[in-house]
């Protein structure tokens, strides 16, 4: 017989291991969903785990998809650790990516590159404006931000609808819903020629830096923690509650914004409705994968990434619908969280007792 | 006023893809679990329903369907947050995000699959009057069903001993525990009865509500219907009232459309959302009013001999 029993302390090792056995799970389960669908499972592990790291070109790629969800994920593992919940990173990418692309918009053939600074203070902006609307309403009606910050990636992805189909919808555009082509100077600068890498990646990493700082060597930081972890410690402490589901929702909601800036302004470069694309939602699991922890993200961010380009892969070259990386995010998810338990458990089998024997007979 | 009659059908309509979920819902909560997956379970049960009815015709195994893939999503569910202890919010979302890609993983090979016309249904003799009956009585039978369930629900927590229990086991599931009651065997299959009722939701929505699968059509439903548990306080017959008003919400932007106001239909769109917002802040704003009825140890882990 199974049993869970405690442990005294959270073990360190499945701390590690836990992410890894939930990852070789997946890739389990996806053999077998591989093998279900009649295709062969040896060239599905191909296409997500050899392809996107095979060539230089493949590698960038690689890093201009991680690159927005290790934004993200920075932001709401600060949320996370301070017990709120902002699952609503979504809505504030589009936000912020509305506000860097109504500043993209502005310029002209004349602009310099110099732009480029505001349109990423305007997405952080656009992102802190939709958290802050979260923190705003948590803290004045104590409305539940799990219900509002999902309700507001709805609302946002219709105001971008609602934009890109009326008021900056391009004239030249053959009546699709788009706005203009941004000019050239707006794009982010980007690092080589031929690959589409741009200065975002350093951003993510100095804010790896900096969030590693903030969560382990400063005061607010600790203050945030602690109120996470013991609310009762942190008020007898003087950590003020409403501080920190402020600055959890305004530093979530502005790593999201630049994000969306980033993306924007970047490989997309105009403003339509497929900016939405699923990147807000797949932080989350990121930041979960990642442990929480600024390096532990920068990993799965990658994980993360080569799951987006596996699925476009599977899509184009075994025929596979590319939601098939929608599915092994939730079962990374889902498996993360079941091995999870043995960092806090111990797994035991015991002989049946005496007693249970007598039960059972 | 002809239009009128047709709001109200609507909206009852609307009304009761909510009731059903959210009903499932309030069934989880007052044995102490949250699940946020409900969003994720409507999307699998309605591809498990539209698919069912594409291939045997028959809507009634198409509830079927949903509701065992709902009651299986939740069994796994139930056991990863009840037995292994992870944290439910998280799980729910996960349960939420493996949905969303799942749905549309199974369900691209149905995205234009058509179902042949719904079979419309008139209660004799009540739906000939004019104006009421085609606001009141010419609903699928899920309408009048998901009414008597509530009243069902209402009386079995309230007035039976396994309505007791259940609650018993959310608001203190130490002291059933010390009274020897399973609780972890009763919050389970609380969760699978939620489970169940969320993917009869789903199935109803691809099936009677929009009888057709695109990617994503539950499109935030499952979480207004978490929101409604709370709007409720906790209370089966405002879960029903407020699936009603939202369902109302929902169709008024249709019907503002039709009377011709001009406001973009993106705008129109956000109603719902909108709506959950506002209403949410109003009865939360009130302490009292929330933790009335709230089950105590909602959303808290229980593991025995601890």
């Amino acid at each position: 017989m199974l049993r869970l029993e405690a442990r005294a302390q959270p073990s360190r090792g499945w701390g590690y291991a836990s992410p890894l056995l939930a990852l070789v799970l997946t890739v389990v389960i996806g053999v077998l969903l591989f093998l279900a669908l009649g295709k062969d499972p040896v060239a599905g592990l191909r296409v997500f785990f050899w392809e996107p790291i095979k060539s230089s070109y493949a590698l960038g790629e690689l890093t201009v998809k991680a690159t927005p969800l290790l934004l993200i994920a920075l932001g709401l593992a600060v949320c996370f650790r301070s017990n709120v919940w902002n699952i609503g990173a979504e809505g504030q990418y589009v936000i912020g990516a509305i506000f860097a692309g109504g500043v993209a918009l502005l310029a002209d053939k004349q602009s310099s590159g110099a732009i480029v600074i505001p349109i990423l203070l305007a997405g952080m902006l656009g992102g802190m404006v939709w958290a802050g609307l979260c923190a705003w309403l948590r803290d004045r009606f104590n409305a539940n931000e799990i219900l509002v910050s999902l309700m507001l990636v709805y609302v946002a992805v219709l105001i971008l609808n609602y934009l890109v189909a009326g008021p900056w919808k391009d004239p030249q555009g053959y009546n699709f819903p788009q706005s203009k082509t941004f000019e050239l100077a707006t794009r982010i600068p980007r690092l080589f020629e031929g690959s589409r890498v741009s200065i975002g990646v350093f951003l993510a990493l100095a804010l790896v830096a900096l969030s590693w700082v903030f969560l382990f060597r400063t005061r607010a930081g600790f203050a945030q923690q602690v109120g996470g972890l013991a609310p009762a410690a942190a008020r007898y402490a003087g950590f003020s509650s409403r501080r920190a589901l402020w600055l959890a929702l305004l530093v979530s909601g502005g790593m999201a914004g630049l994000a969306g800036a980033l993306e924007v302004a970047g490989p997309i470069g105009q403003l339509t409705p497929y900016v939405p694309a699923g990147y807000g939602f797949a932080a989350i699991i990121v930041a979960f994968v990642g442990r929480l922890h600024p390096v532990g993200m920068v990993f799965s961010a990658i994980l993360m990434s080569m799951f987006y380009i596996g699925g476009e892969l599977a899509q184009s070259r075994l025929g596979l619908p590319k939601s098939l990386t929608g599915v092994f995010q939730g079962l990374l998810l889902f498996t993360l969280l079941a091995c999870d338990t043995l960092v806090n458990y111990r797994l035991r089998i015991k002989a049946p007792s005496l007693a249970t024997a007598r039960d059972a007979a | 006023m002809e239009s009128y009659a047709l709001l109200i059908a609507a909206t009852l309509n609307a009304g009761t893809v909510l009731a059903i979920a959210s009903l499932g819902l309030l069934i989880n909560e007052k044995a102490g679990i949250v699940n946020l997956g409900a969003e994720g379970i409507m999307l699998c049960a309605a591809i498990a329903g539209f698919a069912t009815v594409v291939h045997t015709g028959s809507d009634w195994l198409g509830f079927a369907a949903g509701m065992g893939a709902g009651a299986l999503i939740a069994l796994v569910f139930g056991l990863l947050v009840i037995w292994l202890n992870t944290n439910q919010y998280a799980t729910g979302l996960a349960v939420s995000l493996f949905g969303a890609g799942f749905s549309a993983f199974a369900g691209i090979s149905y995205v234009q699959e058509k179902i042949p016309e719904r079979p419309s249904f008139l209660i004799p003799w009540l739906g000939d009057i004019p104006l009421v009956g085609p606001a009141l009585f010419h609903h699928h039978p899920m309408v009048y069903g998901t009414v008597l369930f509530a009243i069902a629900l209402i009386w079995w927590l309230d007035r039976s001993r396994a309505g007791l229990v259940l609650r018993s086991v959310g608001e203190s599931p130490e002291s059933a525990h010390a009274l020897g009651y399973p609780v972890r065997r009763i919050r389970l299959l609380a969760v699978v009865a939620g489970g169940t009722l969320c993917g009869l939701a789903g199935a109803y929505i691809s099936v009677v509500y929009t009888p057709l699968w695109v990617e994503g059509m539950v499109a935030g439903k499952g979480w207004i219907a978490l929101a409604l548990t709370t709007f409720a306080t906790w209370r089966p017959a405002r879960v029903l009232l407020g699936a009603y008003l939202f369902g109302g919400v929902t169709m008024l932007q249709f019907h503002l459309q039709g009377v011709g106001v001009e406001l973009p239909s993106q705008f129109l769109g956000m109603m719902p959302y909108l709506a959950t917002i506002v209403v949410l802040a109003l009865i939360s704003r009130n302490p009292q009013w929330i933790r009335a009825n709230m089950p105590a140890s909602i959303g808290k882990p229980f593991y025995p001999g601890s």
